[in-house]
């Protein structure tokens, strides 16, 4: 089925998630759709699968103009989306998987969805019990079940969102291979990844979308620094850069692996010094934000060690990385780092020393009074967090660090920030690494990463690139790391 | 900005005035189906109350573990835990104290001690009980609503075995519980009364320590901190778990308490349903206070002279006395439902 999309807008508060994006998509081709995190990719799937609708903008279907406002209509049309995280109901078997989105009656004829089941399964070369809990099969198994099941209820279009997070090399090629075949038959398939190799390898066309508007269609032969440029944009300059010498409360980990249900990072070797900024680069969903749970102690590595100023802290609790002077800041303020319905006070009274039985509020509400004005906050010492903007919340969680700090570790430090928060912040920040603490942070901005790292850290899928000099390195090279190209 | 603040605590005020109207239409609607004329109904729940001075002697000593018991439902409710177990917590401080009382009565220690050490036990045998739910719900990843609601039938069954089995009366045991202790082991009353004035001190004790704890100390903001969002509170540095476990002990403690004055001042003698529902009608109270220590003493008093005020609702109106609870239930109901419209309206 051809699909057409022209002149898409979408807005989500100020942010232009989608600005007039126009893309045609062929019946029995394979779309690839390109982008960082937040490019608009996803924003654009969820127009066409019904999850959200358009500011305004049309959808054509073989033509014919149509208007899909919920999941259940685009199906209905022959549009399914196979989502990055399997939205099925792992307690319940295959076959009553399959029965849910089906319109029926009051008894389902289960024999006959059986049957059906294996005759669709046979074609694609899988192998999936129609009995089996859902719980018990592999990610991979989960998308081939979910192909299944919108193929079943007549999918005609079939979107993927980054299908190949998360499965395994032979699940992947399977995979490639029914696409091809569900192309041959004439079925349209979008496929939405970040992933350069994959979409250089499976793709008729690719359409590249950075900040949210569509800036370029390629057809094959294609060539990869072209597709980065496009990703990435332009060329950043980079700012003087110091140098570290190892100091004595420098962290280490050695051969560290991390492992968790999805992803397995092994053996990482890094010397962090003194003061030193290491920024990690890669796409949402790499290994970053395990790679920096590990470093807070929150994660366990399995295997490796972890050590700060020669203190081993491998296998020790969260309490004892605290206690070393390691900081983490997650990114989810509201859920992981303020307390809501606490005021700034509390907060601050709670991030210090305990200093008696009773809390003494006057020498508090002094000290908040003195945060407020050294952290800019736009605030009073009564406001609850959640009356707080963003960025004052992030302020806020960053005077709330005790001092000194030996290892700061930032998930996402200026995320949904204007400009003149961040670099505020970041003054911040950099006045600390002059105090000796070091910085670990993740970001999706590049530009950011190249700008107030040392080092740079690229994940892909759980590999981990050597430590890139932030100064030798282009947006170009970081691209194609990031991209999976040159692991 | 303190235009609003005010407007908005006048609101407030309005909406919780509205809540009681329809609380008491409704409670009338219940009457009216019930075929009772509620005028009359409503008159002789204040007369039940208020009618005689050992009216209000009741009142008081309903008061006492219903305060305790609310006291402690503050803190677990602060850390954000829902321990429906408060029952079985004070069932069990009931037992504990009946036990050290029969073991120390034969013995020649002075009566004063034994009952000490009868509340000493009660406050042991409900952390005992709240210590197993947080225990549970810690390392076993039971729900605490699910392992307190368990508990409480293990509690009463207990009870229920005690009573007609180990502790039975000479002869044959009977629903009206073991065999009431001596006068000398009755915690002193006011002459002439059923009133205990250091079980009710103790109560009120109880309340107002949690409000200094809640108020003033690092202890109290922490446990709030837990309850309010345990996942910050614990990359904080706090140890969420060791916190949730206090507020369990603290909880048990205080409704065991409530346990030994049941057994030391009101029965004398352990009864098959010796918690007398004060748990749930603590619980009650600490929603309909918002979990507010300031207004949990008064409100609980309002809520002991409902039950003391329906007592005679059967004698004399032949209605149930549950009608009471109609009122204290549908109270907190609607109360909790306009403040939900409340914050709705606000927020549009």
């Amino acid at each position: 089925m051809k699909v057409e999309l022209i002149h898409i807008h979408k807005h989500f508060g100020a942010v232009h998630a989608n600005n007039d994006i126009n893309l045609t998509v062929e019946s029995g081709k394979i779309q690839g759709i390109l982008g960082e995190n937040g490019a608009g990719k996803s924003t654009l799937m969820k127009i066409l699968s019904g999850y959200i609708q358009a500011d305004s903008g049309e959808i054509r279907l073989d033509g014919t103009p149509v208007k899909i406002s919920s999941p259940s209509d685009a199906i209905r049309m022959g549009i399914g989306m196979l989502h990055q995280d399997p939205l099925d109901f792992p307690p319940m078997r295959v076959v009553d998987n399959l029965l849910i989105g089906q319109d029926g009656g009051l008894f389902p004829n289960r024999r006959e969805v059986v049957r059906a089941f294996n005759e669709l399964q046979s074609q694609f070369g899988f192998s999936i019990d129609p009995y089996a809990y859902v719980d018990t099969l592999t990610v991979g198994e989960r998308q081939q079940l979910e192909i299944l099941r919108l193929l079943w209820l007549g999918a005609r279009v079939l979107i993927l969102d980054e299908p190949t997070t998360g499965i395994s090399a032979s699940q992947k090629e399977k995979l490639f291979e029914t696409l091809r075949k569900l192309a041959a038959q004439g079925m349209s398939v979008i496929f939405v990844s970040h992933k350069l190799e994959d979409v250089e390898f499976l793709c008729d066309r690719i359409a590249v979308f950075r900040k949210g508007e569509l800036v370029g269609e390629v057809d094959p032969p294609y060539v990869t620094d072209e597709l980065v440029k496009l990703m990435f944009g332009r060329v950043i300059s980079l700012e003087e850069k110091r140098r570290y010498e190892t100091c004595d409360v420098s962290f280490h980990l050695d051969h560290v692996t991390i492992e968790d249900y999805r992803l397995q990072i092994r053996d990482i070797n890094l010397t962090v010094s003194c003061g030193e900024v290491i920024g990690l680069a890669g796409m949402e969903g790499s290994g970053q934000v395990q790679f920096l749970r590990t470093c807070a102690g929150l994660i366990r590595p399995v295997a490796g060690e972890i050590n700060l100023g020669g203190r081993r802290l491998t296998g020790k609790p969260y309490r004892a990385f605290l206690e070393a002077g390691i900081a983490y800041v997650p990114a989810s303020r509201m859920e992981e780092g303020l307390i809501p319905g606490l005021s700034l006070t509390e907060h601050f009274i709670l991030a210090e020393e305990q200093n008696g039985f009773f809390i003494n509020f006057d020498k508090a509400l002094a000290t908040t009074r003195q945060r407020i004005e050294d952290f800019n906050i736009k605030g009073t010492p009564v406001s609850t967090v959640e009356s707080l903007s963003g960025g004052n919340q992030q302020r806020a969680l960053l005077a709330m660090l005790r001092q000194p700090v030996n290892l700061l570790l930032l998930e996402h430090p200026t995320r949904g920030l204007d400009i003149e928060s961040a670099i505020w912040i970041w003054g911040k920040l950099k006045e600390r690494c002059k105090q000796g603490t070091s910085i670990i942070f993740t970001s999706a901005d590049l530009e950011e990463i190249l700008q107030y790292s040392d080092r740079i850290l690229v994940f892909y899928g759980g590999k981990v690139s050597p430590p890139l000099d932030a100064e030798s390195t282009t947006v170009e090279q970081l691209g194609q790391l990031i991209g999976g190209k040159g692991f | 900005m303190t235009m609003m603040k005010t407007s908005s605590r006048w609101s407030g005020i309005g909406f919780q005035a509205l809540a009681v109207l329809l609380a008491l239409a409704f409670t009338t609607v219940v009457m009216l189906i019930s075929g009772a004329d509620p005028l009359q109904v409503y008159q002789n729940i204040i007369t039940g109350a208020l009618g005689s001075p050992t009216k209000v002697d009741d009142i008081l000593v309903a008061w006492t573990p219903l305060l305790l018991a609310t006291a402690g439902l503050l803190l677990t409710f602060t850390a954000g835990l829902w321990n429906i177990g408060i029952e079985g917590q004070i069932t069990l401080g009931a037992i504990f104290t009946t036990w050290a009382l029969r073991v120390l009565q034969p013995t020649d220690l002075p009566p004063t001690l034994i009952v000490a050490v009868g509340f000493l036990a009660g406050a042991l045998g409900g952390m005992f009980w709240a210590g197993l739910v947080g225990l549970l719900k810690i390392f076993g990843n039971v729900n605490e609503i699910f392992g307190g609601l368990g508990l409480n039938f293990v509690a009463t069954a207990l009870t229920i075995w005690l009573i007609f089995g180990p502790w039975k009366r000479p002869g044959v045991g009977s629903m009206s519980g073991t065999e009431p202790f001596p006068l000398e082991l009755w915690l002193p009353t006011l002459p002439g009364f059923r009133l205990s004035p250091l079980a009710l001190a103790m109560g009120i004790i109880a309340i107002a320590i949690v409000y200094i704890l809640l108020r003033g100390t690092y202890f109290g903001l922490r446990l709030k901190a837990v309850g309010r969002n345990g996942r910050a509170a614990f990359l904080m540095g706090i140890p969420t778990t060791r916190y949730m476990l206090m507020a369990f002990l603290l909880c048990g403690l205080m409704a065991g308490l409530a346990g030994a004055t049941q057994v030391l001042a009101v029965y004398h003698r352990l009864i098959p349903s010796i918690s007398s529902g004060y748990g749930f009608l603590g619980m009650m109270v600490a929603m309909l206070v918002n979990y507010q220590a300031l207004w949990a003493a008064p409100v609980a008093l309002f809520f002991a002279a409902l039950n003391i005020g329906s007592i005679q609702l059967p004698i004399v109106l032949k209605l149930d006395s549950s009608l009471s609870g109609v009122l204290q239930g549908s109270l907190v109901l609607f109360v909790l439902l306009m403040d939900g419209v409340r914050r709705r309206l606000t927020r549009s």
